[in-house]
């Protein structure tokens, strides 16, 4: 079944917001590809859980602001989010820039969660570990780039329609506003990471290319109560190729954090 | 009409296998490939071509800033300008940098410029671009912040140049206690002001406000996008109310004239087209970072079927009017039906390409200083008053 879609206003900017399930709410944030469709791993939680996925400021269907300048931003407007829609003992779930977000807004505050789960998040620099530069990637290169498994990579969708060419483009610029320099990270995030005082789960791909597995102790070593879980023969995007593997360490770390 | 040689200073010496290993000359390709021993003597007889054109007759010389790349080696033009200042009498000396939207500081430039502008006693023209999209690769600055800083730092350096110091500057991306510019620019109330671009309506309609005026400048285009550019320029100009003069329009093309129409294609050709397909060679990522283009922009190119990346041939490139190539007679019968048609003021000619020479970049220069010149400055004024 389809998610109820709706648009929301928040700090003056008007998102796009896809939500179903009942039970705790969890709050997925997207990565640089933004959340134009309702996939797979969101139908597995929504079983459990009152999945709520909005579409970034700047991304997607969402209206760019005139606030929106850093990742630090996104993590206030998700804060306005949060007491706006009244939810409190959120599971907290980012992938990549939205797992910058995700760190970023629980280091600034954590009265509104329960858990944080982030999946290869941005956000932080390891010295000396190159990651992968996707500005300089063709179409193609990303595909084969982001995932472990190459036929998954094959039959990934392309942009069709001018529409979703678009997407594609308006995404890719709110990435490199965020993202760019500094290279997709805040030199000053992990100073503050301790204060991240909720049960958090990372996840990392053995084979990501874009932002490399090292990253993921990096990660642990700076957030008190955390634990790294990596999944084998998986890439950057461990909730789209290894799905059921993803819900099923989402769900019982939540279960065990509860 | 008035006449520059531009010069990209490439680096000839280049190993043109260097594309079997890597996809462009540009940001990734190693810089091992350099030779310091080879480009200094590149260095030193570019620069003699520029100090030629003083005494040729040229009345400007132009330098340009590229990053990281053996396309053009002046990361830093203001280098060769301060060369240039001392060595030559009569010519303009024109800088068709600078990237403002890299800077950190644009204060530098503005400093830069001034004392160019007053070693040479006002024979400079200040040039401000965004810079291509692989200088955002280069220099880590942001593409999606281009447009922004370009107009903050615009308007640092105007306010620097025109006003009386001290003064603060509160901008979003760049911020002073104090500006205060010693020396301040010889020019009054500045230096001329170019604007160099692929085309761009959006650059059209900022130079041509009435408050700015700027000297559009189109680069290396297809004939017929020159003249769609600087009639936008022309209406654009009079939907503010004001007629734009030829003095607003520039024109920068490579150009290799020979004896004989037969003489130039045969001697211009493997330069040329190192030039195109070995030194301009990147791929689209590298050429168009996100937010360089506007997104209706970029979409325009995602839609084309780029040219990026395919063969140009000097065939090609001659038919397009990208590259104007021929016997004095033919040189001069082209430029005066383009100028005829198009009017624009000031004729940039790119005289050394690719791997052209030193003595064929010579004869080059002299042909076109001694056979098209002359002839263009005596017929150029009568076309115009007969418009």
């Amino acid at each position: 079944m389809a998610p109820r879609e709706t648009i929301e206003t928040v700090a003056g900017c008007r998102i796009k917001l896809m939500r179903k399930g009942q039970g705790e709410p969890l709050l997925f944030l997207h990565g640089a590809a933004g959340a134009g469709k309702w996939l797979p791993f969101m139908d597995m939680l929504a079983e459990r859980y009152d999945v709520i996925v909005p579409e970034h400021p700047g991304f997607g269907a969402s209206d760019t602001p005139e606030w929106l300048d850093t990742v630090g931003d996104l993590a206030f407007f998700y804060l306005d989010f949060l007491e706006q829609f009244t939810l409190s003992g959120v599971h907290l779930v980012g992938t990549s820039i939205g797992g910058w977000i995700a760190a970023e807004l629980a280091a600034k505050n954590v009265s509104r969660l329960k858990s944080l789960t982030l999946v290869a998040p941005a956000g932080i620099h390891v010295k000396g570990v190159k990651r992968g530069d996707m500005f300089m990637w063709s179409p193609e290169e990303m595909a084969q780039n982001l995932f472990h498994n190459q036929e998954i990579a094959r039959a990934m969708p392309q942009p069709s329609t001018d529409e979703e060419v678009m997407v594609v483009l308006k995404n890719r610029l709110m990435t490199a506003k965020l993202g760019w320099s500094p290279r997709m990270h805040n030199p000053h995030l992990r100073k503050w990471l301790h204060r991240v005082q909720v049960p958090t789960l990372i996840l990392w791909g053995d084979d990501d290319r874009l932002l490399p597995t090292e990253y993921g102790p990096a990660y642990r070593d700076l957030i008190p109560n955390s634990r790294l879980e990596v999944i084998a023969q998986c890439g950057h995007l461990p909730h789209v190729e290894k799905a059921e593997e993803f819900t099923a360490k989402v769900d019982s770390f939540i279960k065990g954090a509860a | 009409m008035k006449f520059y040689m531009m010069h990209l200073m490439p680096y000839a010496d280049l190993d043109l296998d260097y594309d079997q290993k890597h996809n462009s000359a540009w940001i990734t390709l190693p810089n091992s490939y350099y030779d310091p021993k080879k480009g200094a003597k590149l260095y030193n007889r570019y620069l003699d071509e520029l100090e030629y054109a003083d005494q040729l007759g040229f009345d400007g010389v132009c330098v340009n800033e590229h990053h990281q790349n053996a396309y053009g080696l002046m990361p830093q033009p203001g280098v060769m300008a301060g060369a240039l200042a001392r060595r030559t009498r009569k010519v303009k000396i024109a800088i068709l940098g600078r990237a403002l939207p890299l800077l950190n500081n644009p204060v530098t430039v503005a400093e830069e410029f001034a004392m160019v502008d007053n070693i040479t006693e006002g024979r400079f023209i200040a040039g401000f671009v965004r810079g291509i999209g692989a200088e955002y690769h280069a220099w880590s600055s942001n593409p999606a912040d281009s447009h922004d800083r370009f107009h903050e730092a615009h308007d640092l350096i105007m306010r620097a140049w025109t006003e009386t110091g001290p003064f603060s500057f509160e901008g979003k991306h760049y911020q002073f206690e104090y500006v205060n510019l010693w020396p301040r620019p010889y020019q009054t109330p500045r230096p001329p002001i170019w604007i160099p671009s692929q085309g761009s309506s959006e650059t059209i309609d900022w130079a041509s406000h009435p408050d700015r005026r700027y000297t559009y400048l189109q680069t290396f285009t297809p004939i017929a996008m020159l003249a769609k550019y600087m009639q936008m320029y022309k209406d654009k100009a009079a939907e503010h109310g004001y007629e734009a003069t030829s003095d607003q329009l520039g024109w920068s093309v490579p150009l290799y004239v020979a004896e004989t129409d037969e003489i130039a294609r045969r001697e211009a050709q493997p330069h040329i087209e190192n030039f195109l397909n070995k030194f301009l060679r990147m791929p689209k990522e590298m050429l168009l970072p996100p937010g360089y283009l506007s997104l209706k922009s970029m979409m325009g190119v995602m839609k084309a079927k780029s040219s990026i990346g395919t063969k140009q041939t000097v065939d090609s490139v001659i038919e397009k009017g990208m590259f104007i190539c021929g016997s004095p007679e033919t040189v001069r019968a082209k430029l005066e039906e383009y100028h005829s048609e198009i009017g624009f003021g000031h004729l940039l000619t790119l005289l050394q390409f690719g791997t052209l020479p030193a003595e064929l970049t010579r004869k080059n220069m002299e042909l076109y200083a001694n056979e098209v010149m002359p002839y263009l400055r005596q017929k150029v004024p009568a076309a115009a008053a007969a418009q």
